[in-house]
């Protein structure tokens, strides 16, 4: 697939962009030559078929595919003009500027409190940590259910509090940019509704990447939209079409994305 | 939002090399833990082969060239046998052909006798593996000061003769046959204690039982019963093998007389007990690992339960059985705390006759001369030490065999 | 050809064998609770035998400090004092190492190191404890003998058995501990590497507390083996019922002591007999109270990550 067949948005200010990026497992390329240039402080949504890299290229920004023993990258992610796969980058740094929020809640099995006081105290935060805590669940629209409870364990609370109390502990360290994989797919609808006014909230601060299987989900909460699928004989992820939300879902450029976002792909 | 309340370019820089030295040094500690660790388990095997050879000073008591004008190593069966008759009291010599006649004996078993009645090997002194290698000439000046008269030689006291001696008061002429012979026996008796009654336990828990309160009580028993200190077992073993079963126990029962319950059954069916919670639970390890469709593929075809069991649960759990079994068979090679309570012999020089016989067992050996004072008994102490540790590796080794070569991939 | 037109009888019918063997099967199953049951009869009967002598008392039993059954003297705390002390020691001891070790196993080791390791780790705790006693005697005092000087320790002392009973427990309380780690979810850790932990930090500030009560767990199976061992302790810490808490010293625990005086001349019926029936009693009682809490800990923890 060629970058010039792919719409760019045309706006000037990129939070952070790829280039010709792969991803490999062993010999197995899992993701093929995704260019995309996210815009500052937008939501952009990454939408396709189950089994398509979605996931896999999520985490390539902050690095967690690092974990995976056989994995490989090619190509580059840019932020700020600098290489995040350049030899000389240090990945704990990249995860303190590019937060995540994952499918599961994952909350630590630590109290309410330390579970945002705790990345903030690793990361040599100097100010008050009772107002960074406190912050921290107002930006994320928790205060109000938790502040009785700070010293309880997190693993009290609902699912989707706990979602928030995710949310909240990665906004306490700052980063630019927040990832969320699925945030909301193991919630219940009003729970998932809290959590897409939230991102609503979150982007007058932040650059959000969210991937998600619910196109529904995309075409509420996203300003752009990425439709990724598998390509090729090596069956490869790769992203097709890349453009402002309301097009995607209106007038996809992609006969493929058409089918997708009207139910009509087997 | 307070923004800058974080570490900024220099700062920051300097702050995560702080945390990264921090994470190393801690890193280097979690390997030096396990470096220790392993080290210590260096340090025991070298210690133990350290004691098996090297120098030893020994005098005789008569000098051999009064008794014989050739060197007696190079005397034959005949002229050895000659001269015990020539150099021991009649009494003595009598009882000696009455054990096995003269004629009969080895070479090599009149040579240890003419040794050990005749000239009677004094030693003075050993040394371990370590000093006869790096201190041969300080160990030669020692003891020509200290020991004018004695010989300097360099023992393996870990010989095939070693293996095959009976037990003697003399550490010089020791051997662990006796031991050996005794552990078999008692492993032997063990297995075929627990093995059917262990695998029996262990299809009624994966396969038949229910989950009721009874159940759960087994199985936390057990679980339970792994635990307990094995000590604890040789009391057991006491009050109800050696005393209160000590009509089967010493064999009266069969016609044994002259025999208390202290016997190889005793201490047998102590250890059966003592691995039965081991050989359970590998045994259901091994049975839960086998696949429900195969269960299902026979009740498919209108197989009873025991069939399922027989014919397909069984064949395909039973190298993870055997496995384990193995693995309860060196425990109990191992134990020592046991059978010092229902009373292994510490002298006993007699191969057992069977399982009433009166016994003694490698584990109480090594106790036994790692407990006594003279050094040349820690020599065979470690000796006896390689004999063990080398029949648990092979146990151990045989087992993971077995794994490999019958492992299934479902 | 089958004939259709017979009646079908799909009744249950009598399985004899069957029911047989379920039974038999049973009774394999169900021996395990006699074993228990013979042992706390056996020890219990033994026992009270002994507290009923006109000799003895309970609160003499309990709270004395002497034990010298040749004049009477039966306080447990002598022998009790010994085992708490080289149990101490060996806690201290296997602990911290095992800990560590578990972490770097599984949070640092390669796969390839993880293979070597490991195996090294299982051959350590299947050396016989019998060849630890050896050891502890014949290596271990010698040298701690040439460090503190001879005068200030002797040839049996608690110190060197509890160190070497240390490194007997370690690989125990590392693979459980290994265990323990490895069950906490891998999304625990994400989420710390996701905020910008190093590797150390998620492991040691998220996954460690996690697996606590697993580790914990390990600590007391630990503990309950030491308290059990035996044969260490009769090699190398002496026979001398002495009351101390000072490691330097010689003294005889529980164990060691139930394995003397059983190893010599021993009439049944005498009072000295029975007493070792209430000491393995005690043993008894406190491992089991042990060994059951840490299987209640292990259940509850593998309940919060289910």
């Amino acid at each position: 697939m060629k970058e010039n067949s792919i719409m760019q948005p045309e706006a000037p200010q990129y939070a952070i962009e790829t280039r010709d990026l792969s991803i490999f497992y062993g010999n197995f390329e899992a993701v093929k030559g995704v260019n995309l240039k996210i815009e500052k402080q937008k939501i952009t949504a990454i939408i396709g078929p189950s089994g398509c890299g979605k996931s896999t290229l999520l985490r390539a920004f902050n690095r967690m595919n690092d974990f995976v023993p056989t994995s490989r990258v090619q190509g580059e992610i840019l932020m700020h003009g600098t290489n995040l796969y350049s030899r000389d980058i240090d990945p704990v740094e990249v995860r303190r500027k590019i937060g995540m929020v994952f499918q599961k809640p994952n909350p630590f099995p630590k109290t309410i409190y330390d579970n945002i006081a705790w990345g903030a105290k690793i990361n040599g935060f100097k100010g008050k940590m009772d107002d960074l805590v406190e912050q921290s669940l107002r930006g994320a629209a928790l205060w109000d259910e938790v502040k009785d409870k700070l010293k309880q364990s997190a693993y009290a609370l609902s699912g989707g509090q706990q979602q928030r109390l995710c949310i909240a502990r990665t906004i306490a360290i700052q980063p630019e940019i927040i990832l969320m994989d699925e945030p909301a797919s193991a919630l219940d609808p009003i729970s998932t509704l809290r959590i897409e006014e939230l991102m609503q909230e979150l982007k007058k601060n932040y650059t959000i990447l969210i991937v998600t299987h619910n196109m529904q989900q995309a075409a509420r909460v996203s300003d752009f939209t990425a439709m990724m699928m598998l390509y090729g004989e090596t069956r490869s992820g790769t992203v097709i079409e890349y453009d402002d939300t309301k097009k995607i879902f209106t007038r996809p450029g992609d006969k493929r994305t058409e089918d997708y976002v009207t139910g009509r792909f087997g | 939002m307070a923004k800058y309340t974080y570490p900024e370019e220099k700062d920051l820089q300097k702050f995560v090399v702080a945390r990264y030295r921090k994470a190393w040094i801690w890193q280097t500690l979690f390997l030096g833990s396990l470096l220790v660790a392993i080290v210590s388990l260096l340090a025991l095997l070298l210690n133990v082969v350290d004691g098996a050879f090297g120098y030893v000073a020994y005098e005789f008591k008569k000098d051999p060239s009064t008794i014989s004008a050739k060197p007696i190593e190079q005397l034959t069966q005949q002229e050895l046998a000659a001269l015990l008759q020539a150099n021991l009291s009649t009494g003595a010599y009598k009882k000696l052909n009455n054990e096995t006649p003269m004629g009969e004996r080895s070479e090599s078993d009149l040579y240890g006798l003419v040794l050990e009645r005749i000239i009677q090997v004094d030693t003075k002194a050993t040394y371990s593996l370590s000093d006869s290698l790096f201190r041969k000439a300080e160990i030669q000046a020692e003891v020509a000061e200290k020991y004018p008269k004695a010989r300097l030689d360099f023992r393996y006291w870990l010989t095939p003769n070693f293996l095959t001696s009976p037990q003697s008061s003399k550490a010089e002429f020791a051997g662990v046959r006796t031991a050996i012979l005794g552990s078999i026996w008692l492993v032997l008796i063990a297995v075929t204690l627990a093995l059917p009654v262990g695998v029996g336990a262990a299809i009624y828990l994966q396969e038949y039982a229910r989950k009721n309160s009874i159940n759960t009580l087994i199985q936390t028993n057990i679980n339970n019963l792994a635990g307990v200190p094995s000590i604890v077992y040789g009391m057991l073993g006491l009050a109800i093998f050696v005393r209160a079963f000590e009509i089967f126990t010493s064999g009266a029962m069969f016609g044994i007389v002259d025999a208390n319950g202290r016997t190889i059954m005793s201490a047998g069916l102590t250890m059966g007990i003592l691995v039965l919670p081991l050989v359970i639970i590998n045994a259901q390890e091994a049975i839960k690992a086998v696949p429900d469709s195969i269960r299902q593929a026979a009740f498919g075809v209108g197989a009873t339960k025991w069939q399922t069991v027989w014919s397909h649960i069984l064949p395909s759990a039973l190298p993870g059985i055997l496995t384990g079994s193995i693995l309860a068979m060196s425990r109990a090679v191992g134990e020592t705390a046991p059978l010092i309570i229902v009373g292994a012999s510490t002298f006993i020089s007699q191969d057992p006759s069977g399982p009433f016989s009166k016994f003694t067992a490698l584990p109480i050996q090594i106790y036994q001369w790692t407990a006594r004072a003279q050094s040349e008994f820690h020599n065979i102490a470690a000796a006896a030490i390689l004999v063990l540790l080398i029949l648990l590796l092979t146990l151990n080794a045989s087992a993971i065999l077995l794994r490999n070569r019958f492992q299934r991939r479902y | 050809m089958v004939n259709m037109n017979r009646p079908l009888d799909l009744r249950k019918k009598p399985r004899i064998g069957e029911s047989a063997i379920q039974a038999l099967l049973f009774f394999a199953g169900i021996l395990s609770v006699f074993t228990t049951l013979a042992i706390v009869f056996v020890l219990g009967k033994e026992a009270l035998l002994f507290f009923n002598d006109p000799e003895v008392t309970l609160a003499e039993f309990f709270t004395s400090t002497k034990w010298a059954p040749a004049i009477g003297d039966f306080g447990i705390w002598a022998l009790v004092s010994a085992t708490l002390t080289t149990s101490a020691i060996a806690i201290l001891v296997a602990v911290p190492l095992g800990m560590s070790a578990a972490i770097y196993l599984s949070e640092y080791a390669s796969p390839r190191a993880r293979s070597i390791l490991k195996p090294l780790l299982e051959i350590l705790a299947g050396i016989p404890t019998v060849v630890y006693g050896y050891f502890a005697l014949l290596f271990v005092t010698p040298i701690l003998r040439s460090l503190t000087g001879e005068d200030n320790l002797g040839v049996y002392n608690m110190l060197s058995a509890g160190l070497v009973m240390g490194i007997m427990i370690l690989p125990l309380i590392s693979s459980m501990s290994e265990d323990a780690l490895s069950a906490v979810p891998r999304s625990l850790r994400e989420a710390a590497y996701a905020m910008g932990a190093t590797p150390f930090e998620a492991s040691v500030q998220v996954v460690l507390p996690a697996a606590l009560s697993g580790i914990g767990a390990a600590v007391i199976v630990g503990i309950s083996r030491a308290v059990g061992e035996t044969m260490i302790v009769a090699v190398a810490s002496g026979a001398t019922s002495e009351f101390t808490f000072n490691p330097l010293q010689a003294a005889e625990t529980m164990t060691a002591h139930i394995a003397r005086i059983s190893g010599g001349d021993l009439s049944y019926n005498s009072i000295d007999y029975n007493s070792l029936f209430a000491i393995a009693l005690m043993l008894f009682l406190v491992t089991l109270v042990l060994n059951l809490v840490s299987q209640w800990v292990v259940a509850k923890f593998r309940e919060q990550y289910e």
